[in-house]
């Protein structure tokens, strides 16, 4: 990846910032901290990593990407929208009756989402699902899926990660979003999940850590998954719980709450400000 | 005639129609029990072994079917229905995935294990998902028919398989339909609406019942999502009475489903047979079934109160 391409990636993650804080401000609800950590993630995989092709959603070919941390999904509509699935004015819709923009994913109704899911730790369940019926059939394509660092603590996880390392399903890629917060305060403090690169490898894992929020990091670390031909890969990306908007960053409770209509314009224009 | 289990029917149906409907079918560590063993010998390249983890088992079905595939995932009622529960309505139910769940060990008549595995909920929680169907077969010929219109079905179903052998009751001809009563004895005086193994026990007390003069129908209701709502309205206006009678709570079952529809279109008594608000027990399967009065002789007296509630 160039400058020049990098620094495309950086103009596309502050749109899908931008899109982020408009859709949560719009329908008042929804979850900002989670969705900002994970943008730059969500930038990479869309605009530079999947092979996807936003007029033929359902390509049988193409690869799949599961929300497991569903809440987030502000990120996954801006990046849906930005890429061409749907209009992005469909964005001021989000949870609003009649939208398709539902409050979690929801694949019967939107465009290039290929799996339901918000009920935390079954996401990364379906992606077992995508990758087992790819080896099944001889496939290429592969599956990501992204998980919270908070959702790690619900069981049905290691469950997958047990099935995903049994079937070695090297074409299955979960991202971990390390933001260290989750509702009811600090990881650590209400479940703590680490040492977490030690339990991921001893659950039979490639393991990867990187920066969430740089994007050379972020593209080693894609290529070190697909590199991996026995195991599946977890890329442990280390980030900012509401990052790119100040006043967001690293506090608990900006995990589901929207931004009044000052703090809204605040943050677009801090967002407006980088360069 | 044939006597075996509806899950050994379940088993070999699946091996019979794996190629015809190009089947997966996956279970967690019960394939000896569920009979999807039976499938995994002769298609070990179909069959995923998901180990002791329903949860994750039920969405990796999903997932699956995501991608195309016609998926079976087995295990008993009570872990399919019951532990996997939110598997299944929100990754399977809510984006209307083409996954069939295969719950065998349905009923009281597990038998020995007794109540942790006495699964008496699972047709009242999955029918609270919309979208889903519900079948619960009769007897191993129906168990068959019911696999194969799963097969051919788009979307999530619930099977119900049970572990004690049962004999053959309907005719090796036999039409099933999802969504389809099969009036099996016709009769004016009470109708007997009966599902799954009950099926049987419902013939029987419909001859005890001739011999003291009242002339009972027995209807198999092996779909209880969809209900034939229409062949059910019909006998309750022609008989005036309806007994229900199922291998599962009195609440929340077939005896539920009958009520909603017969006092929104036509309302008569109807008293429901079945397991009342409480657990099972330890004992070979046909000992708890009496003690539970969950036999013929239960039936003939739920259906003598029904009759004597007619005006």
């Amino acid at each position: 990846m160039n400058d020049i391409q990098k620094n495309e990636l950086k103009v596309i993650a502050l749109k899908i910032r931008n899109d982020i804080i408009e859709q949560v401000h719009s329908a008042k609800s929804g979850h900002p901290g989670g969705s900002l950590s994970i943008a730059d993630i969500i930038t990479y995989l869309y605009f530079r990593e999947m092979n996807i092709d936003p007029k033929n959603p359902k390509a049988p070919d193409r690869d799949r990407f599961v929300l497991s941390k569903g809440h987030t999904c502000p990120a996954l509509y801006a990046a849906l929208a930005e890429k061409g699935y749907f209009p992005t004015e469909l964005l001021k819709t989000f949870r609003k009756l009649d939208s398709i923009l539902q409050g979690h994913p929801d694949m019967k109704h939107i465009p290039g989402v290929d799996m339901s899911s918000g009920s935390l730790g079954q996401g990364i369940s379906a992606a077992c699902g995508m990758a087992l019926a790819a080896k099944l059939d001889n496939k290429d394509y592969r599956v990501y899926s992204i998980l919270g660092d908070g959702e790690i603590e619900e069981g049905q996880v290691w469950e997958a990660f047990m099935f995903a390392s049994h079937y070695k399903l090297s074409n299955l890629c979960a991202i971990i979003d390390r933001n260290g917060l989750q509702i009811d305060g600090k990881c650590s403090e209400v479940m703590s999940s680490e040492p977490l690169e030690d339990k991921m490898r001893a659950f039979g894992f490639n393991v990867v850590v990187i920066d969430a929020h740089n994007f050379d990091e972020i593209e080693s670390g894609f290529n070190k998954a697909r590199a991996e031909k026995e195991k599946p890969t977890v890329i442990i990306a280390n980030s900012v719980k509401g990052k790119g908007v100040s006043f967001m960053e690293n506090i608990v409770s900006w995990h589901g709450t929207a931004p009044s209509d000052e703090q809204y314009e605040a943050a677009l224009s801090e967002l407006r400000e980088v360069k | 005639m044939l006597k075996e289990a509806t899950r050994e029917s379940y088993g070999k149906a699946l091996a019979e129609f794996a190629e015809q409907y190009d089947l997966y079918v996956l279970d967690a560590d019960l394939s000896e029990a569920t009979k999807t063993k039976i499938f995994a010998e002769k298609y070990p390249e179909r069959f995923i072994e998901c180990g002791i983890a329903e949860a994750n088992m039920m969405t990796v079905a999903a997932g699956m079917a995501a991608c195309g595939k016609t998926v079976f995932a087995s295990s008993f009622a009570m872990f399919a229905a019951g532990r996997a529960f939110e598997q299944v309505r929100n990754s399977i139910g809510y984006p209307h995935l083409n996954v069939k769940i295969g719950a065998t060990h349905a009923g009281l008549s597990v038998g020995e294990d007794g109540a942790t595995h006495q699964c008496n909920e699972d047709i009242a929680l999955m029918r609270t998902i919309p979208g889903m169907v519900i079948l619960n077969p009769a007897d191993p010929v129906e168990a068959r028919l019911a696999v194969k219109a799963a097969a051919e079905y788009y979307g999530p179903v619930y099977l119900r398989f049970g572990r004690m052998p049962v004999e053959q009751i309907l005719p090796d001809d036999y039409k099933f339909e999802i969504g389809k009563g099969v009036v099996l004895r016709d009769g004016k005086d009470v109708a007997i609406v009966a599902t799954g193994l009950m099926v049987a026990q419902a013939l029987e007390a419909a001859e005890i019942l001739a011999q003291q003069g009242i002339n009972a129908a027995v209807i198999n209701i092996s779909s209880i999502k969809p209900l034939d709502k229409q062949l059910i309205l019909d006998y309750a206006i022609k008989c005036g009475a309806i007994v229900t009678t199922e291998e599962h709570s009195v609440i929340g079952g077939l005896g539920s489903a009958v009520c909603e529809a017969v006092s929104e279109s036509a309302p008569c008594p109807v008293v429901r047979h079945g397991v009342n608000d409480e657990f099972g027990r330890s004992a070979a399967a046909l000992k708890v079934l009496e003690h539970y009065k969950v036999n013929a002789a239960g039936i003939v007296e739920k259906a003598l109160e029904a009759v004597a509630l007619k005006k």
